[in-house]
């Protein structure tokens, strides 16, 4: 592997009595989406500040395009494009003025900032608005705009704090086009977010953390073998229910199960909507209608299950619970 | 490179994104220009009501050297009441964008520390100008007429355009200190309005408590009005044994003191700021 273009060694940083970080490390090579998963207040933000040299870690160590951040963060900062949480844009200025005064600060000289606000303008794709006031755009288009903001000055590593939280589906996918651009680019990525189908969409390589530890790291494929991948869910009226568990138990050589709380019929579908077309026909051909028959992706939910050994909830009321939940996407 | 290639460079860098910054901060008072109108409403208002509602109630109290109107003393008070309200928006302009996650991305940025808040204290200055300027024509308007020399009165415009930029730095630590803008709008304005009243902007100290007066006549709010005054109005407005040149030089001396204290530790709380 290429020297590492990110990494972070033995990383603690407590804010009061809380312990936001406690002895992270990761590192990942150049050319790469990693995505930094995790619920809410797990850290990942904490992390990215250390990282793009806002905050000092208590200890630990940090370097970023091979530049110890805390060291030299004058030189890590002309290596690194951050979009925080937020879009950071202003909103009576253009979203050109915008660029522009990124790209000026980035040191480029104003013609060359001109120049390179056109062409990462361009490549957002804001549909000719680039002349209109921030004020009038959309959630979606600010953060493109945030996006074209942090990547003008060239950097090597950009940041993107949980880029697609609170914008709407469409938005979201036209961010992950971007992202996924700008990777194929050369440019390496860390991406927090909250979301595993986001996670598994763009990054190569995955780290979850929870209240401040690393608990996993891999591909999404090995993160995905070892969750059990993709469950089918049927429910059946009462009558149907050995039928159906007799049906759905011979099709792919794992055994459903009933879960008698729920009242849910699962079976393990590693093949995904494969499962689920052999599990409808096998119903259908014996003639049990299904009430409901749903293929359920693994969530972050099976993720904290498989290495906490506890779900989400589970941890509500533990630490910050209810910030955590209200932020939580369904599965 | 040499060191003094070095220094050089990164000077003319800090001049570089200062000047990206003022410009950002003025495009904004342009844009929205409600921002500008409420910043010239608000004394043009204090204006009208304190000369035509009090004026002819203190006027019988004031110097002689105001040329017997009430008006010629009020200007320069309120230019520097202008000044102070001014430089609070120093704070809540910093807190807007340190609320809106603006200031980690400069502060990600490859750009001068300092930038940011020399930047922020420029444009204000620069906005602060405006509306004195506005002031003093709007005075004119109403019969202000400056009693020494044009010279005089372009003085004390830059007294009080000296006092507002220091002020400037101290409003910026008070932003930086509590980072939300609805709380910064009440700790600027709680320390500000008593030093504006208890000073000699609207009325002569010679009456107030002997108490109250001894805070008064030594507070810098009233030492730069009466430097203005000195300057706009002659020796015969300044209370008895004070010079003009003496005002004149206390004022500036206390803007570059506070300059000098509040500048360093609004950098450093800079710093260290997170959103």
């Amino acid at each position: 592997m290429d020297s590492p273009i990110v990494r972070a060694e033995h990383v603690v940083k407590t804010f009061g009595d809380t312990t936001a970080l406690d002895d992270v490390s990761l590192s990942f090579e150049p050319g790469i989406i990693y995505g930094l998963l995790g619920p809410n207040g797990a850290g990942k933000t904490t992390l990215i500040r250390i990282l793009t040299t806002l905050i000092r870690p208590d200890s630990g160590s940090a370097w970023v395009d091979g530049i110890d951040v805390l060291h030299d963060p004058r030189t890590a900062r002309t290596r690194l494009g951050l979009a925080g949480q937020f879009a950071a844009v202003d909103e009576y200025l253009t979203g050109r003025e915008n660029v522009e005064m990124v790209g000026r600060l980035y040191n480029l000289s104003a013609t060359e900032a001109r120049r390179r606000a056109a062409e990462v303008l361009e490549r957002i794709d804001l549909g000719g608005a680039a002349d209109r006031t921030v004020r009038t755009y959309s959630g979606g288009m600010r953060r493109r705009l945030d996006l074209a903001a942090s990547m003008v000055g060239r950097p090597r590593v950009l940041f993107l704090d949980e880029p697609t939280t609170g914008i709407d589906p469409r938005s979201r996918v036209d961010i992950w086009g971007l992202i996924r651009e700008l990777v194929e680019s050369g440019t390496s990525i860390l991406m927090t977010t909250q979301y595993l189908d986001e996670a598994d969409q763009l990054a190569a390589s995955i780290g979850v953390i929870d209240h401040g530890h690393l608990i996993a790291e891999g591909t999404p494929e090995e993160l995905k073998d070892r969750l059990g991948g993709s469950v089918v869910e049927v429910v059946v009226d009462d009558v149907d229910r050995e039928n159906a568990v007799a049906l759905l138990s011979a099709i792919n050589g794992h055994d459903a199960t009933f879960d008698a709380a729920s009242k849910r019929i699962t079976l393990p579908a590693p093949k995904g909507a494969e499962t689920l077309m052999a599990a409808a026909r096998s119903l259908d051909g014996a003639g049990v209608t299904p009430n409901d028959i749903t293929l359920r992706r693994p969530t972050l939910d099976d993720v904290f299950l498989a290495y906490t050994g506890k779900s989400v909830e589970e941890e509500d009321g533990t630490t910050d619970g209810p910030k955590r939940r209200r932020k939580r996407r369904g599965a | 490179m040499t060191t003094a290639v070095h220094t050089a460079m990164s000077f003319s860098h800090t001049v570089k994104d200062t000047f990206v910054i003022t410009r950002r901060n003025l495009l904004r008072n342009i844009r929205l220009p409600q921002l500008l109108v409420f910043a010239t409403v608000q004394p043009i208002m204090f204006l009208l009501l304190f000369n035509y509602v009090f004026g002819g109630a203190i006027g019988g109290a004031i110097p002689p050297a105001s040329g017997g109107k009430y008006l010629n003393w009020l200007i320069p008070g309120l230019l520097v009441q202008v000044a102070a309200f001014g430089a609070g928006q120093t704070a809540l302009g910093l807190t807007e964008d340190l609320s809106k996650g603006v200031i980690d991305r400069f502060r990600s940025l490859p750009m001068a520390r300092s930038a940011v808040l020399a930047g922020r204290t420029l444009s204000d200055l620069i906005r602060n100008a405006f509306v004195i300027t506005l002031m003093v024509a709007v005075g004119f308007l109403l019969g202000f007429r400056y009693q020494t020399s044009f010279w005089g009165l372009l003085g004390g415009l830059a007294v009080a355009g000296i006092f507002a930029y220091g002020l400037s730095w101290v409003m910026a630590l008070i932003g930086l200190a509590v980072k939300n803008p609805e709380a910064a709008q009440s700790a600027v304005f709680l320390p500000v309005f008593p030093l504006v009243f208890a000073s000699s902007v609207f009325v002569p100290t010679g009456t107030m408590p002997s108490w109250l007066q001894a805070f008064a006549d030594h507070q810098p709010i009233t030492i730069t009005t009466n430097a203005i005054r000195g300057l706009v109005l002659g020796q015969g407005a300044l209370p008895a044994g004070d010079t003009v040149i003496g005002q004149v030089t206390l004022a500036l001396a206390w803007a570059i003191g506070i300059l000098i204290i509040f500048a360093p530790l609004a950098v450093r709380a800079y710093r260290r700021a997170t959103g």
